[in-house]
């Protein structure tokens, strides 16, 4: 009886997110149009955090976004003002919001607005600023603060004037299109870059602005081939929050990490996390650094492996295993092994290489358990101490912990409701 | 002669479940072989199996 409840739950999971339909509207300042952001909030990855429990890459992000928001001239002052209690600190997911590593959103920063228009429902993102030293990785430098800076005064504005010209863009197609081009869309994002690129150009070239911004524009974007994350990300945060608080659901809609606890949340549980510590990363390291130099796991990004893209289909993009450590048919065998613990099969979102079958997709917190799969996460690897930045990028599973605490949790609920036979 | 060695005159055919060693092992002798990807429900955990069987 209460397997069929769940099966319904989680077949209406399942339709609201297979249905969604994330589109690209324009850019906003974060205290513009994120709900309930104020000047002196901070939104974070993962799980909620207070600052003394934060990893380095996560404080050293923080640093950074009160010394480019003004609020602190150098590192002393900033911390102590993160130390105060003035500053509210929030986790991104609880604001329609998603960033990846340190996830830092502060209230001058430029985002993404991206809607599900099935459903009306926005995520916001901020704009990606390429690799090595930078804010989401806990790097607060001069250079750092100095491309922020550049971000929101040439960039974005850039890019808002294009967008105001293209009208909205259409990310599930686009989505479905890098998938078939070698992306996965979390660590592997040249394709979907590169369409970026190629659907505003037009645009960015109608805009008022001289020829050198422009050509500055196109030159930064180019030169990052993770600029689309920060559009993959968004997609998939509005395209999960309409499947959350489905009453009997049992599959996963949120997963997210703010470096120190890995979190996630289950529709039928409503906005509880249910937490444990985070796990350091397998991967390849860049020259110089090793295991020993690694932040356990870190960032909002992994909302792609809980929409059933990253790591759940690195069978359609081989080539990451370059990046992240591996071989091709791990690829494969990542991807084929996620069915076992998902739902359904997207039915827009598909693999070439696995014949064109849909990605797994609806993490099942009873089919996690039973099986001992975990999800498997793509992703990058910060230094554990402020200001340094990414030194890798590979593979990474949840604690098993939180889908065990959730399933516990689960069974409680239904009990308390005289639901189960005693 | 018994029934039990009937089957080993026999070409045997065999499906491992369990230690991946005894594949390997089986293998290494040129037996033909197939390792079946089981654990046990929960990886074993007892709290975990006793929850799940709940919502069946």
């Amino acid at each position: 009886m209460v397997q069929e409840r769940i099966k319904e739950a989680n077949k209406e999971v399942v339709k609201k997110i297979l249905s969604a339909q994330p589109t690209l509207l324009a850019i906003g300042k974060a205290e513009e149009v994120i709900p309930k952001m104020g000047k002196k909030t901070i939104l974070h990855a993962g799980p909620p955090i207070k600052w003394e429990n934060m990893s380095g890459p996560l404080r050293g992000a923080v640093i950074g976004g009160l010394i480019y928001e003004g609020l602190a001239s150098n590192e002393k002052e900033a911390i102590n003002l993160a130390k105060s209690g003035e500053i509210k600190f929030d986790p991104c997911h609880h604001h329609s919001t998603v960033g990846p590593m340190a996830g830092v959103v502060t209230a001058s920063m430029p985002v993404w607005i991206v809607k599900n228009t099935t459903f009306d429902n926005y995520a916001y993102c901020t704009l990606n600023e390429g690799l090595g030293k930078v804010l989401r990785y806990g790097a607060f430098s001069e250079e750092v603060i100095e491309r922020l800076n550049w971000m929101e005064n040439t960039l974005a504005p850039v890019l808002k004037d294009a967008l105001k010209l293209s009208g909205p863009i259409d990310l599930k197609t686009m989505i479905t299109q890098i998938l078939q081009m070698g992306d996965e869309g979390h660590n592997r994002n040249k394709a979907g870059t590169s369409l970026l690129i190629r659907e505003l150009a037009p645009y960015i070239t109608m805009t008022e602005y001289s020829k050198d911004i422009k050509s500055e524009v196109f030159k930064f974007i180019n030169s990052n081939d993770h600029f689309f994350l920060n559009l993959s990300m968004p997609a998939c945060k509005c395209t999960l929050d309409p499947a959350a608080g489905i009453k009997y659901s049992t599959l996963v809609y949120t997963m997210a990490r703010n470096g120190t606890e890995f979190g996630i949340r289950v529709s039928g549980l409503g906005d509880r996390w249910f937490t444990a510590p985070a796990e350091v990363i397998d991967g390849l390291y860049f020259p110089g650094y090793t295991m020993e130099d690694a932040n356990p796991d870190i960032g909002d990004s992994v909302i792609a492996e809980t929409t059933g893209i990253g790591g759940f289909a690195m069978a359609a993009a081989p080539a990451i295993v370059q990046f992240v450590g591996g071989t091709p048919k791990d690829a494969l065998n990542y991807s084929t092994s996620m069915y076992e613990i998902t739902e359904a099969e997207n039915n827009t979102y598909k693999i070439p290489t696995l014949n064109f079958r849909g990605n797994p997709t609806g993490i099942d917190i009873q089919k996690v358990v039973e099986t001992g799969i975990l999800p498997i996460i793509n992703t990058g690897i910060a230094h554990k101490d402020p200001g340094i930045g990414q030194v890798g990028a590979g593979l990474v599973r949840p604690p098993m912990k939180c889908f065990e605490d959730a399933l516990e949790a689960f069974v409680n609920m239904l009990e308390k409701e005289g639901l189960l036979d005693q | 002669m018994s029934k039990i060695n009937e089957l080993f005159n026999d070409e045997l055919k065999i499906i491992n479940m369990g230690l991946e060693s005894f594949h390997k092992d089986l293998k290494s002798q040129n037996v033909k072989v197939i390792h079946m990807n089981w654990r046990p429900l929960a990886g074993g955990n007892k709290k975990m199996a006793s929850l799940l069987s709940r919502l069946k």
